[in-house]
């Protein structure tokens, strides 16, 4: 028989090499741009911290989930993010059904004069109407509709080129990578915002999908950089060495050995884009770049119509920001504690 | 650097025949200047068709390192390999990619030390192992499905075709380490690198293991290169064994010859250290004193030398050269070493005869 044992004085390595991961040295940049630098400079340092938590993670496999499942089970953060965001998406199907009104009708036109130009609220109108006459209560709940396809158009969209960008950079690297990564490290240093009102301004007739559009622009270089970082670390490790040794194609590697390995931390960020989406589209809208069609409601829309009459009828306003400020608390608090759940760091 | 004794000095395989794979003067270097590191250092050996062939040594010795260079799987950057190797008349290092790439897995393959970070988590292991097949032998899925589950079957895992599905995860240790196998296996290479395929495991399984890679081997002609740091692993299953020492080789030698009578004190203190069936109770196993920390650069003298304990004046003064040994202790022995060792230090020496052939 053999007999294998116990080798005293060798402990078994790993040869692979340190995993260099998208750890650009971005400190130089940093210093040069001053203030905009650190900005870009920190939201950096998130996605590659986002990046490494899932690679290290999914060694376990499947059973990677299954784990943090069972923590976010039990996780106040995330249950509470997860009702409210339940009832949002139950409430933006459901809408023309549980809208009391027709959004569009202008019920209490009859109400509006020149001294008062808000109705108050009143039997069947509990939150009153609008300067139009409509139903407010009616408005804000088929306005979740437009929300959500807005929140989730724009993160689909921002999801896709940053795959297709992602992809590029970390499955052929070499120039490729360079050329996609500076372009997105150019992106990602200008202020999101900026740039959203900047595209979105650069459409002659605003609507709905120049907002779509613009909101998903300007997630493509975060998706990208994430999903870079995290198929660079794929790349190193161990089970595409042992695809490698096997003859395996490049095309397969790729797409069957990294891409799939890398997205734990592409659907973690896509929750927390949800929340920045819904937030930059209601302030695009508010700012009268989104759809100028008013008899379709939009959050971010009536907020930016309610200004003129803020001092003496302030509910008008406060209703839709209260509805965009939980729902996108509800996606961060989701995406926050599934980060935390996929983090090994936090698991220990 | 010193010269080295290059190709001439190399003794042709005990089998006389034209060997499958031919290392001369492999060297690998990573970094550049005056950070350079040499992790394998003019190595060469031979393997003959069918032959089990054992590099032994401690951690961070450049096992690993080899495998990877014979295998062009080493990173694109940061290192610098030179030498020749050669496998059934090819040199594998003036390769392309794509001519390598096509060697792999089907006349070459490796399996690795952690079998559970060497399957890809995401994928059913049924897909993992017809991709191979697939890939070099251009099956459709349904067919390779069906020739994989026979695969798995060969190499001991029951209900083969429910496994299929399964994922990476779902399976145990040992049974990972299989199905690894049976996809290196998988398009019958001539030849198998295997980098310590049991440290993983624990001690029951690797013998399992190791039985089951021996079977397969002999049962298929394959050429085995086993890297290991446990000569007790060694002892069942290599017909030839190339001790390594700070990515230079310091012995090498038959089986029976390297267990019969231990020449480098490095070898000498590696066999003291396998712990054996025959010994008395409570006698502390000796371990190579000392660490790889300690060494040496092979410039200035022997590696080893800080931690042998046949050293001698001239050990830390000239670097000694791998030149052939006493051809009554063996046929084909090699040596690198000022003061040999004159006896086994096992003096009791039951060796081989009992973990034999
Ligand atoms: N990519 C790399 N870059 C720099 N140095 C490396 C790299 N890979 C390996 N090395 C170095 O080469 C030396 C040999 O490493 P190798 O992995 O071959 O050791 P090993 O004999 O396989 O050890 P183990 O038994 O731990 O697997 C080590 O000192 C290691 O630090
Ligand atoms: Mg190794």
């Amino acid at each position: 028989m053999t007999n294998p044992g116990p080798a005293p004085d060798l402990t078994p390595g790993v040869p692979t090499p340190s995993t260099t991961g998208a750890t650009t040295d971005p400190t130089p940049d940093a210093r040069r741009h001053g203030a905009l630098g650190a900005l870009a400079d920190r939201k950096k340092k998130r996605i590659d911290a986002l990046a490494e938590a899932g690679t290290i993670s999914s060694e376990e496999g499947v059973s990677l989930w299954q784990s943090a499942w069972r923590r976010l089970r039990r996780d106040p953060v995330f249950l509470i993010g997860a009702v409210i965001v339940l009832l949002f998406v139950l409430v933006a199907i459901l809408a023309p059904w549980l809208a009391p009104h027709d959004p569009r009708a202008r019920d209490l036109i009859g109400q509006v004069t020149p001294a008062t130009p808000i109705p108050e609220p009143q039997p069947g109108y509990p939150l009153g109407g609008d300067n139009a006459g409509r139903d407010m209560l009616s408005r804000l709940i088929v306005g979740s509709r437009q929300t959500l396809i807005v929140g989730v158009l724009a993160t689909l969209g921002g999801l896709a080129g940053g795959l297709v960008l992602g992809t590029l950079a970390g499955g052929i690297s070499g120039w490729v990578d360079t050329i996609v990564m500076r372009i997105v490290d150019v992106m990602l240093s200008i202020p999101s915002l900026l740039m959203a009102f900047s595209i979105a301004a650069l459409f002659a007739r605003p609507s709905q999908w120049t907002v779509i559009l613009a909101i998903a622009i300007i997630q493509i270089p975060i998706f990208a950089r994430l999903l870079r970082g995290s198929m660079m670390a794929q790349r190193h490790s161990d089970h595409v060495l042992a695809a490698r040794a096997l003859g395996v194609r490049r095309p397969a590697i790729v797409f069957r050995h990294m891409l799939p390995n890398s997205l734990g931390p592409v659907i973690v960020q896509g929750t927390l884009v949800l929340a920045v989406s819904i937030i930059d589209a209601a302030a695009l809208s508010f700012l009268g770049l989104g759809n100028p069609d008013d008899s379709i409601p939009e959050w971010g829309q009536m907020l930016g119509k309610a200004q003129t009459f803020f001092n003496t009828y302030p509910h008008i306003a406060v209703y839709p920001a209260l509805c965009i400020i939980v729902v996108a608390l509800g996606f961060t608090l989701m995406g926050e504690s599934l980060r935390e759940a996929l983090d090994p760091k936090s698991r220990r | 650097m010193t010269t080295q004794a290059s190709t001439t000095a190399y003794p042709s395989g005990a089998g006389g025949g034209e060997p499958l794979l031919s290392v001369r003067d492999l060297t690998v270097t990573f970094g550049r200047g005056g950070r350079a590191f040499t992790a394998v250092d003019h190595v060469s050996f031979d393997v003959q068709p069918g032959q089990t062939v054992g590099l032994v040594g401690e951690s961070g010795c450049g096992k690993s390192v080899t495998s990877l260079a014979i295998m062009q799987l080493l990173p694109s950057r940061g290192n610098t390999v030179s030498g020749t190797v050669s496998f059934a008349g090819e040199d594998l290092l003036s390769l392309s990619d794509a001519q390598m790439r096509d060697r792999r897995g089907r006349d070459l393959a490796m399996i690795f030390q952690d079998p559970l970070s060497s399957l890809n988590p995401v994928v059913p292991l049924g897909t993992q192992v017809a991709e191979v097949l697939q890939r070099h032998k251009g099956m459709k899925n349904a067919p390779a499905q069906k020739r994989a589950a026979e695969l798995l079957d060969k190499v001991g895992i029951p209900d083969p075709t429910r496994r299929l599905k399964e994922y990476p995860h779902q399976l145990s240790g040992g049974m990972r380490q299989r199905a690894l196998i049976a996809m290196a296996l998988a398009c019958e290479p001539r030849l198998l690198i295997a980098d310590e395929p049991t440290t993983a495991l624990d001690v029951t399984i690797q013998a399992q293991i190791l039985a089951l890679l021996k079977e397969l081997v002999q049962d298929s002609g394959t050429a085995l290169i086993m890297i290991t740091h446990d000569l007790g692993v060694v002892a069942g299953l290599c017909d030839e064994v190339n001790v390594l020492y700070g990515g230079r080789i310091v012995e090498r030698a038959g089986r029976h010859d390297l267990f019969a009578r231990p020449r480098h004190p490095y070898t000498g203190g590696l066999l003291a250290s396998i712990p054996r069936l025959t010994e008395e109770r409570g006698r502390r196993l000796t371990p190579v004193p000392g660490s790889v920390a300690d060494n040496i650069p092979w410039d200035h003298g022997c590696a080893f030398a800080p931690r042998c304990a046949s050293e001698i004046g001239v050990c830390r003064e000239r670097t000694p050269e791998l030149v052939p040994d006493r051809p009554e202790l063996g046929a084909d022995r090699l040596l690198r070493c000022h003061n040999p060792l004159e006896s086994n230090p096992l003096d009791d020496a039951p060796t081989t005869e009992e973990s034999g052939a």
